[in-house]
């Protein structure tokens, strides 16, 4: 009885997300003729997928260490930098745009402000006589794309962390600095050993956010940048590996480490909820 | 404290020039069609654009369509793990959740190989057919927000007592759902309804691997061949966020929605 009112919710979950997923898990382990085979997964191990996947980890890496530091300090800035009252609330209403301001407009964004004619890089030329494309930088490459993303990994940062930076007590910074502990050592001591969790935790989910992206790496890129998301896009359109079981064990692959990296989060937050009450 | 004050400024101006010159660059862009002054040339080129119109309205109506479908199937079934299966939370919970942890280009691959033209559901073979799909598509990219909000409005209010009083007055399951339960988590409802809103206008990944004329695609084609209208475009779509998000707030004050973990 208690089964039959989430029944036509099973069914949609099965229908259109369980069954579509197992299908590219099954297929990950099948060759052509549909008989079991590890040939696929030994040969995502080929120079150009191999590349694409550290390409892809190292992207997501940088701009969730990059959006998670940044995160964290206007996070903390806003909680509890002693700044005007107004700062929280509009920090938290732009973060929640911000960071649904994704895909394909934002890469438009980051065109006209850092691409070649765009108007930071003219404004340094001008004022500096800087040329940000003289250093080798262009918006299509491994940094174009992570200052690209930490446009919607930093707000994510900060609405991860501001409920955990609530749960910091003012009580236990004075109680700190009246047994005569330093700045330092209070972050050292009391600070990050409650923190970290939430941090590093927080950090993860942003890995997984990136790895998954596709819209905003495609419209800057095009399939200029060999990461996971697109040579899969590529892949789906045109079978471009020549393999369609190659494709579902690169599908695979990227289901692993999101998974993985989700599954540490939640493991993490449940872990740092003993403490944010 | 003095110093700590002085970094959380730091802080903050860096923060907002990082975020906001994206947003001055953008529109100082669009506005240069015309050369040697400023000008909407850009934005009239756009809004008289057939295309825009037509893959515009096309996502409003996948939004719309995935926000009643979405109401349909995360609302009873919310409703019934508050109220008689709490035993099932966990599972369910733990599905609404998969979206999240499911890179959204692996679902779509999923669904191109087991509702293709030579599957037992061939729903890729009429256009209708993969409307709908990308509408269940949106459906489940929603679910995780979806699923949270109403939740979090069926907790603030009293389930049993409600849905006791309008049994003992003789109502079936579906009025108590729609003309009380529904009336009493608005506030969630329409905050739910406007971040799916937001996630569908403008998404891309599904739409074009499913090749329908959406806006994210729209976008795309444009980003590829012009050089004003993009940005004209991308302030467009950074308000219509902006108003989402704005209305989702105003709606939902006092539903504490899950901001912790979107996307």
């Amino acid at each position: 009885m208690a089964w039959l009112g989430v029944a036509p919710f099973l069914v949609f979950a099965f229908l259109f997300l369980l069954w579509p997923t197992t299908t590219l898990v099954v297929g990950a382990f099948q060759n052509a003729q549909g008989e079991f085979t590890l040939d696929n997964l030994a040969s995502l191990t080929q120079p150009s997928i191999l590349n694409a996947y550290w390409l892809s980890i190292r992207i997501s890496a940088a701009s969730a260490l990059l959006g998670g530091v940044m995160g964290f300090a206007l996070a903390y800035a806003a909680v509890s930098g002693g700044l005007p009252r107004w700062i929280r609330p509009t920090l938290t209403t732009f973060s929640g745009v911000a960071s649904n301001f994704a895909g394909v407009p934002l890469a438009f964004a980051f065109i006209a402000t850092l691409g070649r004619t765009g108007l930071v890089t003219t404004l340094l030329v001008q004022l500096f006589d800087f040329n940000l494309y003289h250093t080798g930088f262009t918006i299509l490459s491994f940094w174009g794309l992570t200052i690209t993303y930490l446009y919607f990994q930093i707000p994510l940062m900060v609405l991860i962390l501001t409920p955990a930076l609530d749960g910091l007590k003012k009580e236990w910074r004075e109680a700190a600095s009246i047994l005569g502990a330093s700045s330092l050592q209070y972050w050292l001591r009391v600070a990050i050993p409650i923190l970290w969790p939430s941090l590093l935790g927080a950090v993860l989910l942003l890995f997984a956010n990136a790895f998954g992206a596709v819209a905003t790496a495609y419209a800057l890129t095009g399939s200029s940048l060999n990461i996971v998301p697109i040579l899969l896009f590529a892949q789906i359109r045109g079978d471009v590996l020549h393999n369609p079981n190659l494709g579902y064990a690169l599908a695979l692959g990227m289901i692993v480490i999101t998974a993985l990296s989700n599954l540490a989060y939640i493991w993490l937050r449940t872990w740092s909820e003993r403490w944010v009450k | 404290m003095r110093e700590s004050r002085i970094g959380a400024w730091i802080a903050m101006i860096i923060g907002t020039l990082y975020f906001l010159l994206p947003l001055i660059a953008t529109f100082e862009f669009s506005l240069r069609l015309k050369r040697g002054e400023y000008s909407f040339e850009a934005y009239r080129v756009v809004f008289s654009d057939p295309r825009f119109r037509d893959s515009f309205s096309y996502s409003v109506t996948q939004a719309l369509a995935t926000i009643a479908v979405g109401l349909i199937i995360v609302v009873p079934t919310a409703y019934w793990v508050r109220l008689r299966a709490p035993q099932l939370r966990p599972l369910i919970e733990f599905i609404t959740l998969l979206p999240l942890v499911i890179p959204a280009i692996v679902i779509v691959f999923g669904y191109l190989r087991i509702f293709n033209s030579s599957s037992l559901i061939p729903l890729t073979d009429t256009s209708l057919g993969t409307d709908a799909l990308l509408m269940f598509g949106y459906v489940t990219l929603a679910l995780p927000y979806l699923y949270r909000a109403i939740d979090t409005g069926l907790q603030a209010i009293d389930v049993r007592t409600l849905t006791e009083s309008a049994e003992s007055l003789g109502a079936n399951t579906f009025t108590i759902l729609a003309h009380v339960i529904l009336p009493n988590i608005r506030a969630a409802v329409l905050s739910g309804a406007f971040l799916t809103f937001a996630i569908v206008i403008g998404e891309f990944t599904f739409a074009a691997l499913l090749n329908r004329p959406a806006f994210g695609p729209y976008l795309q084609l444009i980003g590829a061949n012009r050089a004003y209208e993009p940005s004209a475009l991308a302030i467009m779509a950074f308000l219509v966020t902006w108003a989402c998000m704005g209305l989702m707030q105003l709606f939902g004050r006092g539903v504490r929605m899950p901001a912790t973990d979107t996307r």
